[in-house]
């Protein structure tokens, strides 16, 4: 077929770029710098011009850039037409379900009624208790969870609520001398981290041959000293974990508990839920499978749901219906502290403005919306797995799929594919497939949008290494020195001012 | 047709037309046989949830956070509502901002990369350290990775984390969660009037602390006095100071630099964010001896291959994607949005409008402090020492009682005492004080 070669001329993809002086758009710094200076009060008479504050505490000045709203404007406007966003193009990141983000709800979590402070009274906000509580409850049921806490503010920080809820519930047990949680190999980088942060040692877990757990290396890995089990499933490669059921059966004998990395939860809505596969601690990231957007790198969200029996050590506080009995009123809520909580990991409640937006989400899409979701996603990632000539080593996959780039390199593959007008994969990773190129293009592609990304990666394994190394060519800044930026960090135009 | 509640995601663009073409090319009969999830798990598909038109969504959202109560909020501790410009909300709000992900194709990022290095560049000023990441997700949580932190970069066998007995709850017990898979243990040094007792934190500090954590201003509002002190004592002990703040007090009080801090966290959201229910933005500026240990993500300035300079996420060698278990943090998803509106909020206000803020509700919390002293049965301020934005006021009737007239009149204060309420002026326009004042008269009477 013609488009699957399409010429440079057609796909060329040109980001904006502004150059001045022979760079790119100024920094702020460039453009002003004014030094303010600061004191000359005495703390008690001071008139409207000197300082309100003794010079002894205070600063003597402040240099930044001062500029006017018009300058601002355009200086922001050129920095944002040199992103790529979810609405420039596709984003087959794997792992990172970078799906469209409806702007409606945007226009919700900009509503003045939901900014309020979060030291104000249950009563004066019946309005954000009764939302949370809702996601809670909607949370609770797609991941067949019992009891649910929106308090991590991202899905590493869900995480890390499971693995102290997970030490609670040993400690309280009376089993406090479990310090091991095992890790698939393929596992998200967050889960090693996560488990050292709480204190605990990581036992590595291979995969088998075929790319899912190894039974046999489980049964070893698990002992009395086994605190959890993290795992993903769909796993990184986009497979079920077939045997889930003898899995959780031989973490729950083990004594451990079975935790559930939500991050490729997208792949399962409507089709399977943690609960019922066994799971007894979950994170749900509302940034991927529930459409909040990636703002760059965050804010997201990372809710933890778990079963009953996890539920008193849940980070405090959570929201319930407050008793209809003493109130005579079943619509009003309250907070409450859970009665063996782990108490906080946020300063407040969480990610609010965010978890409004899933709350929309998710109220907007219902079941059919939800469990459609899953399906087209699962549907595009293999037929873009189909179109493209890349080998896919391992299947049955979900919602994303590893293929190999082979020869090349997984990493200049994505560079040149930047110069075709699309997101690249995430690359590299998970090392079980040489040169990974980890695809998933999410529900939000047509048809024709998934043929034009094939005809990029297609276009992209036909060229030389000299190309792919040069690449890219076509963005607003060409490849970029790594080597350089670490040897010799120049972290703020502070830094810049030193060198230049 | 696409896009109807009955063929399923408003966002899925499938005609039947596609959806049959791609089943054919996947070589499958339906969907359904894409999945390989075996019948004792798998889930019928009924959460019970009812779909919903985007216009009938707008309406649920806003018909249940019109259950809030329309209070004016003289609230602070940690989250203030200070006025956002219309510019931040509608070039933040521009898709490519929102939409984009974590920087790792610069390439194709250099405007976010630029907006994070100008964001860095800003703490830097602010702080007088030369290392500022590019977000954690609030106050409580840089804390915790400040004590994290300096466990890893003191070499001795202290585990001693100092913070003052005034510390918000919330933050303490984030940290205790932080720090529980360590062996650091937290304890509390005392305060007197409303800020650290020097005396008292002497006494606390050996050479078994590796941290001394200390606010500027005291969540009760308070100006220290005395830093340089702390980060003499930290010094001393061979522990690290690390200095809670914010940016608007920043651009007034004390450079953290000049009094011996070693780290520097709080909230940034103070700029760029309207109250949002606690929702904040992590700060966390460092020396550069220990930019090898900072959690986070770092952007720096580097060069493309034309020579022309290009900004992209360095040092991510300390980061849990590469460094996985030995990883100096596990943060991933971090608040990068909120970090590009203060940044903005910052560009609007320039270096004049920032003091000027802070100078302002030093002012206004001074005037409104006199005024409520003036009330018979009302004590204010109960510290005898310089304010930033809040104060402490005793009031003779139970501090409970006096909060919930107020609310009944309009007015949300903070209850810190059986006879203490804690007033805030940030954001607060004057004439609502004016008000505020007659409605705590009423009360009080």
């Amino acid at each position: 077929m013609s488009d699957e070669r399409p010429d440079d001329a057609r796909v060329r993809y040109d980001q904006a770029r502004y150059v001045e002086n022979g760079q790119y758009e100024p920094l702020l710094s460039e453009k002003d710098l004014t030094r303010v200076e600061i004191g000359g009060g005495d703390g008690d008479s001071d008139t409207e011009d000197g300082s309100p504050l003794p010079d002894d505490l205070t600063r003597d000045s402040l240099e930044l850039p001062a500029l006017s709203e018009p300058e601002l404007a355009r200086h922001y406007t050129r920095l944002s037409q040199m992103i790529y966003g979810i609405d420039s193009g596709p984003y087959p990141l794997g792992s990172c379900t970078m799906k469209y983000n409806p702007k409606f709800t945007e226009d919700v979590a900009a509503l003045p009624s939901a900014a309020v402070h979060p030291d104000r009274s249950e009563d004066s906000v019946q309005g954000n208790l009764e939302l949370l509580y809702r996601l809670q409850d909607y949370l609770g049921r797609i991941g067949g969870m019992d009891a649910v806490t929106l308090q991590p503010p991202a899905g590493a920080a869900g995480e890390f609520v499971g693995i102290r809820v997970a030490a609670a519930y040993h400690e309280h047990n009376g089993e406090g001398h479990r310090d091991e949680v095992i890790v698939p190999e393929s596992a998200h980088g967050t889960n090693f981290a996560t488990a050292a942060l709480g204190g605990y040692d990581v036992v590595s877990l291979p995969s088998d041959d075929e790319g899912r757990v190894d039974l046999e290396a489980l049964e070893a890995a698990l002992s009395e000293n086994t605190a959890a089990l993290m795992l993903t499933n769909p796993n990184t490669l986009g497979l079920f974990e077939r045997d889930i059921t003898e899995i959780a059966e031989l973490v729950h004998d083990a004594g451990g508990l079975l935790y559930y990395d939500g991050a490729n939860l997208n792949a399962l809505l409507g089709r399977a839920r943690p609960g019922d596969m066994g799971f007894d601690v979950m994170h749900y990231n509302v940034h991927k499978t529930f459409a909040t957007p990636h703002g760059g790198g965050g804010p997201g969200a990372g809710p933890v749901g778990v079963v009953d029996d996890l539920a008193p050590f849940l980070p405090a506080p959570r929201v319930r219906q407050r008793d209809a009995e003493s109130t005579g009123d079943e619509s009003r809520y309250e907070l409450f502290e859970p009665d063996h909580t782990i108490g906080k990991v946020h300063g407040f409640h969480g990610n609010w403005l965010v978890l409004l937006k899933a709350f929309a989400y998710i109220a907007r899409l219902g079941d059919e919306g939800l469990a459609d979701a899953s399906a087209s996603a699962v549907l595009n990632a293999n037929y873009l797995a189909e179109r493209i000539e890349y080998d896919v080593p391992y299947g049955p996959f979900h919602h994303e799929f590893v293929a190999s780039a082979g020869e090349q390199d997984a990493a200049d593959v994505a560079k040149r594919m930047l110069d075709y007008g699309v997101h690249p994969p995430t690359t590299k990773w998970p090392e079980i497939v040489p040169e990974a190129l980890m695809t998933e293009p999410t529900e939000v592609e047509s048809k024709a949008t998934l043929d034009r990304l094939a005809a990029a990666f297609n276009a992209v394994a036909g060229e030389d290494d000299a190309t792919l190394a040069d690449a890219p060519e076509r963005t607003t800044a060409r490849r970029i020195d790594q080597t350089s930026a670490a040897r010799t960090p120049r972290l703020s135009w502070h830094h810049l001012e030193d060198d230049e | 047709m696409h896009g109807s509640h009955a063929t399923g995601s408003p966002y899925a663009p499938h005609t039947e037309e596609d959806r049959t073409a791609m089943l054919e090319a996947v070589g499958a009969d339906s969907v359904e046989d894409l999945f390989d999830v075996p019948a004792e798990v798998a889930f019928d598909g009924r959460f019970d949830i009812d779909a919903r038109s985007e216009r009938e969504t707008r309406r649920l959202v806003r018909s249940l956070l019109g259950r809030n109560e329309e209070l004016t909020e003289l609230l602070g501790r940690g989250h203030y509502g200070y006025y956002v410009p219309s510019l931040v909300d509608h070039l933040a709000d521009r898709s490519e901002f929102l939409t984009s992900y974590t920087q790792y194709q610069p390439e194709v990022s250099q405007g976010f990369l630029q907006a994070l290095f100008e964001y860095q560049s800003l703490l830097v000023e602010l702080t007088g350290l030369p290392v500022a990441n590019c977000s954690m997700y609030d106050a409580a949580t840089a804390l915790g990775e400040a004590a994290t932190l300096s466990d890893r970069v003191r070499d001795t066998t202290g585990h001693r984390v100092l913070v003052p007995e005034l510390l918000r709850e919330e933050r303490r017990s984030t940290l205790e969660n932080y720090v529980a898979g360590t062996d650091l243990a937290v304890e509390t040094y005392p305060v007197a009037d409303g800020t650290v007792d020097l005396a008292g934190l002497e006494a606390a500090a050996d050479e078994e602390v590796v941290m001394i954590y200390a606010e500027n201003p005291t969540v009760r509002g308070t100006i220290e006095e005395r830093l340089e002190a702390i980060g003499d004592l930290a010094a001393a002990n061979d522990a690290l100071f690390v200095l809670g703040s914010d940016p608007i007090a920043l651009s007034l009080l004390e450079r953290p630099v000049d009094v011996g801090a070693d780290v520097v966290v709080g909230d940034a959201s103070v700029l760029g964010l309207p109250t949002s229910y606690g929702m904040g933005l992590g700060l966390f500026a460092t020396r550069e001896e220990y930019l090898r240990q900072v959690p986070g993500r770092l952007v720096g300035a580097s060069e493309d291959a034309t020579d022309r300079r290009a900004y992209t996420l360095t040092l991510q060698t300390r980061e849990q994607h590469i460094r996985r278990e030995r990883a100096t943090s596990n943060i991933c998803t971090n608040q990068a949005w909120v970090a590009l509106r203060t940044a903005m909020h910052a560009a609007v206000l320039g270096p004049g409008g920032m003091v000027d803020l802070a100078e302002r509700d030093v002012r206004r919390a001074r005037d409104l402090a006199a005024r409520l002293d003036e009330i018979v049965g009302v004590k204010a301020p109960v510290h005898d020492r310089h304010h930033l934005r809040e104060f402490v006021a005793r009031v003779d009737q139970p501090a409970s009682a006096v909060a919930d007239d107020l609310e009944k009149r309009g007015f949300a204060v903070h209850v810190v005492g059986d006879h203490e309420i804690q007033v805030c002026v940030a954001g607060v326009p004057d004439e609502r004080l004016d008000r505020f004042v007659d409605a705590l008269e009423e009360v009080i009477r």
